[in-house]
C-alpha cells in the first residue's frame, strides 16, 4: 500500500482540477499522482484510451490535449488544469463516425482492437500535421503506436485512404485525385 | 507511486526556491521521464513543481547571431522551427529521430538533456545498480550489455546517455543556460555531464534546485553542414544502439577548415570524437578523409565483450554521415 503523507496536505493532497474532455466542462478533485489516463478511465469512465505499457512505449492511451497528440499514461492530470481533451469517445459528431474511424472499419485495420483507440487517435492528429503524404510517411509518423496484431499494413492503407479523400495541402493545387 | 504535494508556479523565482529549499522535491516539465521514474521506483519526490506555467519555450535569435531555446520547448516545437532547419539541420534531425511524435510533443528540451540512462537494470529495481544505490555492484558486468558503453565506463558503471539531442548540441558547441537559488551560470555542453568514476550517480554539474532556462546555439559556419545519423534496432521509435553528429565547414578550396563529431549511446555522455575532427582539418572530405575519421574515432574504445560491434559500427557510421555531407553516399 502507497503511504498517505498527511503533512502535504498544506500543498493539498488532493488538488481541484477543471479539464474540458469531449466538448463537455469536467471538474475533478484528484490525488497529484494520478496520470491523465487513470483520470479519463476511472475518474470518468471514458475507458476508449487503453492502457497498454503504461510507460510511452506503445500509444494506446493516445489522447489529444489541447489539439496535440501525447500519451495519456506519461502525464500527470493536475499538469492539465483548463486544458481541453478528446478521446477517442469525442471524435464522432451526431453518431457519425469520424472519417478515420469509418476508414478503419473499411480497411479491417484492426483485430483484437486494442491498439485501435489510439492508432485512430493518433491517425486524425497525423493528418491534422500533413504528416501523411506517403505510405513512408505515415509509417514513420504512426511509430508511436504499436500494433501487438500487425495490422500495420491495413492501418496505413486507411489512413492512405484519408488523406487521399481530403486531397493534397492547397497550395499544391489542382483538384483530388 | 509515493504521494508528493503538487505545485504549478507561475515565476521561476518561486519555482526555483521551492525546489532549492527542499531536498526532497523536483521539477517537472513534460512529465514523460519523471512520472516513469515515480512510477518504477526510480524518484520519490514529496514535492513536484511545475515549470509547466513559466514563460521558458520561446526560440529568440541572439545579439550574435545565434539561437537562444527555451528549456520548455517542446521536441517537436524546436525541430520544425525554420531557423533550426536552415541552420542547425543536424538538431532539427536528432530530435525528429528520438521517441515518438506523441512523446515529442509532450517533451521539453531541458527534460530531455537530463533524462536518464536506459540500462534496462537501472530501470527495474530488483537489479543491483551502483547508480541507484551506491555500492550494490553493477548487473550490467554480469549479465548482458550490449547496450552499454565502449567509452567513458568505470568499474562503478558502463550505462550510455541515451539523448539524441545532446548530442546534436555537442556536435554545435552548444551552451546549457541555468538559474540557481542564488546566480545564473552558463555550462558549455561539453562540460555540463559527468563521467561516472566511482559516483556514477552524479550525472551531471547540475546543483539541486538549480533549473535549465534555456540552451544556446552559437553561430558556427560548420552548424549548417551538419548530420545526424540513428542506428537503431529497428526503423524508428527506438533509442540508438550508435549515433552520430557530424558538422563541417569547407573553406573556398574545399579543404575542411573546421569539422564537429559527436558520438551517442556510446559512453556515459554524449561523447566528442576530437581525434576524428583532427583526421579531418585541412584535408579534400572525400571517402579516404571519412575512413579515417571513422578510425580515428574508434582510437582508445574499450569494449567489453557484448559491446565489440559498437566500434565497427562507430567507425561505419562515422565515415557515412560525413559522405552524406559530402554528397556522395
Ligand atoms: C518510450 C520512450 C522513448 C524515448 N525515446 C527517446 C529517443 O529515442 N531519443 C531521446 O533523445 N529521448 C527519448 N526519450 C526520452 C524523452 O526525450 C524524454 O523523456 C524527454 O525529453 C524528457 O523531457 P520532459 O520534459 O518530459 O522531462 P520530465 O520528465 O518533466 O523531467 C525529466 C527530468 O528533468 C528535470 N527537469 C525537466 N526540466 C527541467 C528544467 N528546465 N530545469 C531543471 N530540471 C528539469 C526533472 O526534474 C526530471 O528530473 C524517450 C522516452 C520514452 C518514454
Ligand atoms: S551500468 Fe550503471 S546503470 Fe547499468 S546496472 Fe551498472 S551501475 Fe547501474
Ligand atoms: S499505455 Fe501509454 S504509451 Fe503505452
Ligand atoms: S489490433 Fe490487436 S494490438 Fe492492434
Amino acid at each position: 500500500m502507497p503511504r498517505r503523507d498527511e503533512s502535504s496536505t498544506a500543498w493539498g493532497g488532493r488538488v481541484p482540477l477543471a479539464l474540458r474532455v469531449n466538448g463537455v466542462d469536467r471538474v475533478l478533485r484528484l490525488d497529484s499522482r494520478v496520470t491523465l489516463l487513470d483520470a479519463l478511465r476511472d475518474g470518468l469512465d471514458l475507458t476508449g484510451a487503453k492502457k497498454g505499457c503504461d510507460r510511452g512505449e506503445c500509444g494506446a492511451c493516445t489522447v489529444l490535449v489541447d489539439g496535440r497528440r501525447v500519451n495519456s499514461c506519461l502525464t500527470l492530470a493536475v499538469m492539465h488544469d483548463g486544458a481541453e481533451i478528446t478521446t477517442v469517445e469525442g471524435l464522432a459528431r451526431d453518431g457519425v463516425p469520424h472519417p478515420v474511424q469509418e476508414a478503419f472499419v473499411e480497411h479491417d485495420a484492426l483485430q483484437c482492437g486494442f491498439c485501435t483507440p489510439g492508432q485512430v487517435v493518433s491517425a486524425v492528429a497525423l493528418l491534422a500535421e500533413g504528416r501523411a503524404t506517403s505510405d513512408a510517411e505515415i509509417r514513420e509518423w504512426m511509430s508511436g503506436n504499436l500494433c501487438r496484431c500487425a495490422a500495420y499494413p491495413n492501418i496505413v492503407a486507411a489512413i492512405r485512404q484519408v488523406a487521399s479523400a481530403e486531397g493534397p495541402p492547397p497550395t499544391t493545387g489542382g483538384a483530388a485525385a | 507511486m509515493h504521494p508528493f504535494a503538487y505545485a504549478r508556479p507561475d515565476d521561476l523565482g518561486t519555482a526555483v526556491a521551492a525546489v532549492a529549499g527542499d531536498p526532497a522535491a523536483t521539477f517537472i516539465a513534460g512529465g514523460t521521464e519523471l512520472v516513469n521514474w515515480m512510477k518504477d521506483g526510480i524518484a520519490r519526490p514529496a514535492l513536484v513543481v511545475d515549470l509547466g506555467g513559466l514563460p521558458l519555450s520561446a526560440i529568440d535569435e541572439t545579439p550574435e547571431g545565434g539561437l537562444r531555446i527555451g528549456a520548455l520547448a517542446r521536441m517537436r516545437m524546436v525541430a520544425e522551427d525554420a531557423a533550426v532547419r536552415a541552420r542547425y539541420p543536424v538538431l532539427a534531425e536528432a530530435l525528429e529521430a528520438g521517441a515518438s511524435p506523441q512523446i515529442r510533443n509532450a517533451a521539453t528540451v531541458g527534460g530531455n538533456l537530463l533524462q536518464r540512462t536506459r540500462c534496462p537494470y537501472f530501470r527495474e529495481t530488483s537489479f543491483p545498480c551502483n547508480k541507484r544505490e551506491l555500492g550494490a555492484g553493477c548487473a550490467a558486468r554480469t549479465g548482458p550489455h550490449h547496450l552499454h558503453a565502449v567509452f567513458g565506463g568505470s568499474d562503478a558503471c558502463i550505462a550510455v546517455h541515451p539523448s539524441d539531442l545532446a548530442v546534436a548540441l555537442l556536435a554545435l558547441d552548444a551552451t546549457v543556460l541555468l538559474r540557481g537559488p542564488a546566480s545564473d551560470r552558463r555550462v558549455p555542453i561539453d562540460g555540463f555531464y559527468l563521467l561516472p568514476g566511482e559516483t556514477p550517480e552524479r550525472e551531471t554539474v547540475l546543483r539541486h534546485g538549480e533549473a535549465i532556462i534555456a540552451v544556446e546555439l552559437p553561430a558556427a559556419r560548420f552548424a549548417a553542414r551538419s548530420r545526424y545519423r540513428k542506428i537503431r534496432e529497428r526503423a524508428s521509435f527506438a533509442f540508438a544502439l550508435v549515433s552520430v553528429a557530424a558538422a563541417v565547414d569547407l573553406g573556398d578550396d574545399g579543404r575542411v577548415r573546421e569539422a564537429r563529431i559527436a558520438l551517442g549511446s556510446v559512453a556515459p555522455k554524449p561523447w566528442r570524437a576530437r581525434a576524428a575532427e583532427a583526421a579531418l582539418v585541412g584535408r579534400m572530405l572525400d571517402a579516404e578523409a571519412a575512413a579515417a575519421a571513422g578510425r580515428a574515432a574508434v582510437a582508445g574504445a574499450a569494449p567489453l565483450p557484448d559491446t565489440a560491434y559498437k566500434v565497427t559500427l562507430v567507425e561505419r557510421a562515422v565515415a557515412r554521415t560525413l559522405a552524406e555531407i559530402g554528397g556522395w553516399a
